[in-house]
C-alpha cells in the first residue's frame, strides 16, 4: 500500500520548487523536509504558537494547518525571505537584533513573518498595537518585553530606511 | 585593557543566524544533503496510567510500505534491556525505579514509551505505530498527592506506602524552639504541577558511519557528555566511538537535562543496525505526556516567633509528587528543604520530606527546580507573621535578615551539590530598601485609597529569595589562538538560548586582547570538550564563565612567553592591544608582534603551508642547541583549563507587584512589577535582564495559569497548547523595573552568580501575597495558600470565606 503523490509547484521567497507530495503532507513539513528551509519552527503543530507563520500571498498563515497541496497557486514568504538581497537583516530582523527580541530563537521566525506583516497594515504602531500584533504567538524564552520594543524599533527602521523589506513588498503589491 | 567588554550590553552574535533562519536546531540537521537517505522514529505510549502488558501484537506493522523497524522490549537485549540509568543516587533515595527504553510487562503512567517504530518518513511511522495491538490488564491509578500518601494502592508493587524516599535535615532544636515561643502559626501549602515547555521539544539525529565505526549523535539536550556516556553505557561502544553534538536548543528550562531519554538510546541503535541516519522530533502531545514536569508539593510548617517577628523554630513537613520514576533522584526536594530559607536565619530549622511515587509523568527539575515551593512556604509564612502581629510585611522580613557583616553564612544544612549551605557573599536589607524604592511600598496606602474611591482593589505583595547558582562538579574550556589570529572557544555545556557565544566571547576578547569579532564560541560538542557536566542550576557563567577566563589565562601567558622571546623583552613589560603584542606604554615603537605570528612560532614546522608560516619552519626559528619543543612545553598556542569551586555561589532578590482585582469577576490583573537582582558581576546586563524579563513571565504563568490537570485516572486532560495555558503577552506585565545590587562572588576569579533561574522563583509568593492584600479591605482574613490561582478559583476563595465569616 503506498500513498498517491501529487506534483506540486510551490513558490517561495520568489524562487519556484517541485515536489512530490502526499496529500497529507502540512506545508510545514514540506518548507523544512522536502525544501530544506529549516528556518520555519514547529512548536506545537496545532496552530497555537504561531512559530510555523508563513505569509502566504503576504498575509501571515500557520503553515503546521495548511497541506502543501494546497499552497499551490499562492506566494509563499518564509523567514528566509525576510533577509535582503545583498545579505543585509531586513528592518524586523534587525530590530531584534538591537532589541534582544529573542533567546533560543525558536519562536523567532514566526514572530518575524507575523510582525511583518503586521507592519505593513500599521506602520505605525503604539505599543499597544504592538502587543496586540504579537498576541498569538508563544514566546516561552523572553517574556515578550523585548518583543513587543522590537516591533516599536522596527517601525522606526522602516520608516527610516523607506525601502520595505521584501515581505512587505510582496503584501503591498 | 583598554576597551573592556566585561559589563557591557554587547549585541548577541548567534542572533545572526536565528534571524536568517539559519539556526540548527536538531530536526534542521542533516536536512537537504543527506535527508532523501534519513528515516523517521515514532513510538507508541501508553494511554492508561497503570497496566500490565499481557501481549504486544506486532504483526502486520512490517507489512506496511516503508516501514523498516519495530521494537518492543523482547526486541532489546543486554544493557539496552536493562532500567534506565538513576542518575543521581542518594542514600535516603532506599526505592528509587527508572523506567526501560521500552515498557516491560508493566506501565506506569500515560506516555511511557511501549514500542519504537522507524520508517520512511514520521507519517508512515505512525501509521506503523496505529497498527501496534496491545493487551492490558488495568491496574488501579495512583494520581495526586493524596492518593499516593493514602497507599491504597501501589505504584510499584515493591515500593510500600508509595515512599521512594524520606529525608529529615535539622539545625538546632526546631520543635523545642517552637513550643517555647511567644508566638505559633501553622499553616498548610499548596503548589500545582507545572512544566518546563520549551517551544522546542526534545529530538535526537543519529548517524553511524561504518567505515570509521563511530555513532555522532545530535540531541536536544542540556548535557552533551551526559547522554554520551549513557550512550556508550547502553549500546555497549567504547566512549571514544561516540561523539555527541548538542545543535542549537529552542530552549530547555530544565526538562532536557534529564538524560537519556528513551528516544535517546533507540534512535542511534536503529541508526547502527540499519546503517541508515534516523530521526525522532517530539511532537507537543508527547512532549506534554513523556517528558517531564516539576512543582507539586504539599506542606505543612509550624512556626514559633517572637513580638518582632522574629523566627525563633521553624519545622516543615513537605510531600513531593516525583511521577512514576525518580531518575533524577532527589534533587527537587532537596532544593526546596535547604533554598525555603531564603535571606533568612531562623533560631533553628528541622526539615522533613517524603518523596512520593504516583501514576504520572516523572518529574525533574524546572527552572527554579523547587526554590519557588521553598520561597512560596517561607514567604507565605512571614506574610502570616507579619498579619499575626499587626506588623508591615517588610518589616518582619527584615528582623530575619542575614546581616552584610555575617558572610559567608553557614546555614547549617546540605545542599543539593553535596556540599554545605553556606551563603558567600550579599546585601538583604539593601536589596529591600532598593525594592521598597522601586514599588512605591511606602506610597502604596495612598495608591490604595485612590484606587478605593474609584471602587477598584489593589494590593501589593513582595517575595525574597536566595538561589544556590554555579554548582559543581567542575566546567572545563579550551581556548585555540589559530595562525589566522583567530581565536576558537570550546567549553563543554551547552546552550539554549542564555548567549554563551557572546559572553564568553566577551571573558576571552578582555583576557587576550582580541576583537570580539575574532573570538568564535562552540559549546556542548563532545569532540571539543571531552569534559563537562551540563547546564542546569544557572550554573554556565560561573561554571564556563570562569573555566573560560581561566583558559583564556593560560593561552596569554604562552602569548607572552613567546613574545617575550621574540621581542627580546621581558613578558612583565608586554601588553596585547588588538590582536598585537607590544612594550607597555610604547605602542608603534616598532617592537611588536602580532598574534598570528605568535601563533606561528608556537609550533614548530617542518612543512610551511603559506607565507607566513615559512617563519617557523626548521632552518628559520629555534635554538639548536635545544629541543625545538621545551620539554614542559607543548606545541601551538592553546590554553586549557578547568573550573571547580568548593560550593555554590548564592544569588538572591527580591520582587514586588502591585495587582488589582475585579470585584465582581475576580480577575487579576498586575499593575506594576518590580524586580531587585543580585548576581554579583554582570558580564552582559542586556542579557541578564533579559533572563529575568523571561523568569518572570514563566513564573506569572506559573502563578496565574499554568497547571498539570489529571483527572483522577490518570490522564492528562490539558496536553497542549490549547489548554495549558502559557502566557502569550497579553498576561505578561507591560513593564518590569530592573534594579541591580552587584555583590561579587569572592568565590570565582570573575566574581560571577548564576542569574538563569531567578526570575521564575519568588513568583508564587509574590502573587498570593499581593492577591491577600487586594483581598484584605472586602475580605478580611481570605488566606491565600495554594497556587496556581486563576480568577474563578479566586471567586470561590470569596465565597467560602463570606460563608464561613457569617
Ligand atoms: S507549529 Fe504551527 S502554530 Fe504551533
Ligand atoms: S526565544 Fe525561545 S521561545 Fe522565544
Amino acid at each position: 500500500m503506498s500513498e498517491e503523490l501529487y506534483d506540486v509547484r510551490l513558490t517561495v521567497n520568489g524562487v519556484a520548487h517541485d515536489v512530490r507530495v502526499p496529500a497529507r503532507r502540512l506545508l510545514s513539513d514540506a518548507l523544512r523536509h522536502d525544501l530544506g528551509l529549516t528556518g520555519t519552527h514547529v512548536g506545537c503543530e496545532h496552530g497555537v504558537c504561531g512559530a510555523c507563520t508563513v505569509l502566504v500571498d503576504g498575509r501571515p498563515a500557520r503553515s503546521c494547518l495548511m497541506f502543501a497541496v494546497s499552497a499551490v497557486d499562492s506566494s509563499i514568504t518564509t523567514v528566509e525571505g525576510l533577509t535582503r538581497d545583498d545579505g543585509t537583516l531586513g528592518p524586523v530582523q534587525q530590530a531584534f537584533a538591537e532589541c534582544h527580541g529573542l533567546q533560543c530563537g525558536f519562536c523567532t521566525p514566526g514572530f518575524l513573518t507575523t510582525i511583518t506583516a503586521g507592519l505593513a497594515d500599521h506602520p505605525s504602531p503604539t505599543e499597544d498595537d504592538a502587543r496586540e500584533m504579537v498576541a498569538g504567538n508563544l514566546c516561552r524564552c523572553t517574556g515578550y518585553t523585548n518583543i513587543v520594543k522590537s516591533v516599536l524599533r522596527a517601525a522606526a527602521l522602516r520608516d527610516g530606511r523607506r525601502t520595505p523589506s521584501p515581505g512587505t513588498e510582496e503584501s503591498e503589491t | 585593557m583598554s576597551t573592556r567588554l566585561f559589563g557591557e550590553s554587547v549585541q548577541r552574535v548567534e542572533d545572526q543566524r536565528f534571524l536568517r533562519g539559519e539556526g540548527r536546531y536538531v530536526d534542521d540537521v542533516l536536512v537537504g544533503t543527506t535527508g532523501r537517505d534519513m528515516l523517521h522514529a515514532a513510538v507508541l505510549r501508553s494511554p492508561h496510567a497503570h497496566a500490565r502488558i499481557v501481549d504486544i501484537d506486532v504483526s502486520g506493522v512490517l507489512d506496511l510500505d516503508g516501514v523498516h523497524l519495530v521494537w518492543t522490549h523482547d526486541d532489546l537485549d543486554g544493557p539496552m534491556a536493562e532500567p534506565l540509568p538513576l542518575l543521581i543516587p542518594h542514600p535516603s533515595l532506599t526505592h528509587g525505579r527508572t523506567q526501560y527504553a521500552l515498557a516491560k510487562d508493566e506501565v506506569n503512567y500515560v506516555g511511557e514509551a511501549i514500542a519504537f517504530v522507524v520508517a520512511d518518513d514520521r507519517y508512515v511511522a505512525e501509521d506503523a505505530v496505529g497498527r501496534i495491538r496491545v493487551q492490558y490488564e488495568f491496574l488501579p491509578p495512583v494520581v495526586g498527592i493524596a492518593a499516593a500518601r493514602a497507599a491504597e494502592h501501589l505504584v510499584h508493587d515493591d515500593v510500600p506506602g508509595n515512599v521512594g524516599a524520606r529525608l529529615e535535615q535539622e539545625n538546632g532544636d526546631a520543635r523545642a524552639a517552637i513550643a517555647a515561643a511567644p508566638h505559633t502559626l501553622s499553616l498548610d501549602l499548596t503548589v500545582e504541577r507545572s512544566a518546563s515547555t520549551p517551544l522546542e521539544g526534545r529530538g535526537t539525529v543519529a548517524r553511524w558511519d561504518p567505515d570509521i565505526g563511530r555513532l555522532t549523535v545530535w540531541t536536544s539536550t542540556q548535557t552533551s557528555t551526559g547522554v554520551r556516556a549513557a550512550l556508550a553505557a547502553k549500546l555497549g561502544l567504547d566512549l571514544g566511538r561516540v561523539d555527541v553534538v548538542t545543535p542549537d536548543v529552542g530552549g530547555g528550562f530544565g526538562v532536557k537535562i534529564n538524560h537519556p531519554w528513551p528516544e535517546e538510546l533507540l534512535v542511534p541503535a536503529a541508526a547502527r543496525l540499519l546503517g541508515r541516519v534516523v530521526k525522532f522530533t517530539e511532537d507537543r502531545r508527547e512532549h506534554f505526556i513523556s517528558s517531564a514536569h516539576e512543582r507539586g508539593q504539599v506542606h505543612h510548617v509550624e512556626v514559633g516567633f517572637d513580638d518582632e517577628g522574629r523566627v525563633l523554630g521553624l519545622n516543615v513537613e513537605f510531600w513531593h509528587d516525583h511521577g512514576a520514576y525518580t531518575p533524577y533522584g532527589l534533587i527537587t526536594p532537596i532544593v526546596t528543604s535547604t533554598q525555603l530559607l531564603g535571606p533568612y536565619k531562623p533560631g533553628a530549622y528541622r526539615v522533613v520530606f517524603e518523596s512520593l511515587y504516583t501514576n504520572t509523568v516523572m518529574v525533574t527539575p524546572y527552572r527554579g527546580a523547587g526554590r519557588p515551593q521553598g520561597c512560596f512556604v517561607m514567604e507565605r509564612t512571614m506574610d502570616a507573621i507579619a498579619a499575626a502581629l499587626g506588623k508591615d510585611r517588610t518589616e518582619v522580613r527584615a528582623v530575619n535578615f542575614i546581616q552584610p557583616d555575617e558572610f559567608p553564612y553557614d546555614q547549617g544544612l546540605i545542599f543539593q551539590d553535596g556540599r554545605e549551605l553556606e551563603y558567600d557573599s550579599g546585601d538583604y536589607p539593601a536589596s529591600l530598601q532598593r525594592l521598597k524604592d522601586l514599588v512605591g511600598w511606602d506610597d502604596f496606602p495612598k495608591l490604595r485609597e485612590e484606587m478605593a474611591r474609584e471602587g477598584r482593589t489593589v494590593g501589593i505583595g513582595l517575595a525574597c529569595y536566595v538561589e544556590g547558582t554555579g554548582v559543581g562538579p567542575y566546567e572545563g574550556a579550551h581556548v585555540h589562538i589559530e595562525t589566522s589570529g583567530k581565536v576558537k572557544v570550546a567549553t563543554g555545556l551547552t546552550t539554549q538560548g542564555q548567549g554563551h557565544a557572546t559572553v564568553f566571547a566577551q571573558v576571552v576578547a578582555d583576557v587576550l586582547g582580541v576583537p570580539f569579532e575574532d573570538v568564535d564560541v562552540v559549546t556542548g560538542d563532545t569532540r571539543r570538550m571531552p569534559y563537562a557536566v551540563g547546564t542546569f542550576a544557572s550554573r554556565s557563567a560561573v561554571m564556563s564563565g570562569s573555566a573560560v577566563h581561566l583558559a583564556a589565562l593560560r593561552a596569554r601567558e604562552k602569548v607572552l612567553r613567546i613574545a617575550a622571546d621574540a621581542l627580546e623583552a621581558s613578558e612583565e613589560d608586554l601588553e596585547i592591544v588588538d590582536g598585537v603584542v607590544s612594550v607597555k606604554g610604547a605602542p608603534g615603537s616598532g617592537a611588536s608582534i602580532d598574534l598570528r605570528t605568535v601563533a606561528v612560532l608556537s609550533n614548530p614546522l617542518r612543512y610551511a603551508f603559506d607565507e607566513a608560516s615559512q617563519a617557523a619552519t626548521q632552518f628559520s626559528v629555534g635554538d639548536p642547541g635545544k629541543p625545538p619543543v621545551a620539554e614542559d612545553d607543548e606545541p601551538g598556542l592553546e590554553g586549557r583549563d578547568f573550573y571547580s569551586p568548593q560550593r555554590s555561589t548564592y544569588a538572591s532578590g527580591m520582587h514586588a507587584v502591585i495587582v488589582e482585582t475585579d470585584p465582581e469577576t475576580a480577575e487579576i490583573k498586575i499593575l506594576k512589577y518590580a524586580v531587585v537582582h543580585d548576581c554579583g558581576r554582570l558580564i552582559n546586563p542586556m542579557i541578564v535582564e533579559g533572563q529575568i524579563q523571561g523568569g518572570v513571565a514563566q513564573g506569572v504563568g506559573g502563578a496565574l495559569y499554568e497547571r498539570m490537570a489529571y483527572d483522577e485516572s490518570g490522564q492528562l486532560l490539558n496536553a497542549s497548547f490549547m489548554d495549558f495555558l502559557m502566557p502569550y503577552v497579553t498576561e505578561v506585565p507591560e513593564r518590569i523595573d530592573i534594579d541591580h545590587l552587584e555583590t561579587p562572588s569572592p568565590l570565582n576569579p570573575l566574581g560571577v552568580k548564576g542569574a538563569g533561574e531567578a526570575g521564575v522563583i519568588p513568583s508564587a509568593a509574590v502573587f498570593a501575597s499581593a492577591i491577600e492584600d487586594a483581598e484584605g479591605p472586602s475580605h478580611p482574613g481570605l488566606v491565600i495558600t495554594a497556587m496556581p490561582i486563576s480568577p474563578s478559583e479566586l471567586f470561590h476563595l470569596r465565597q467560602v470565606h463570606t460563608e464561613e465569616s457569617r
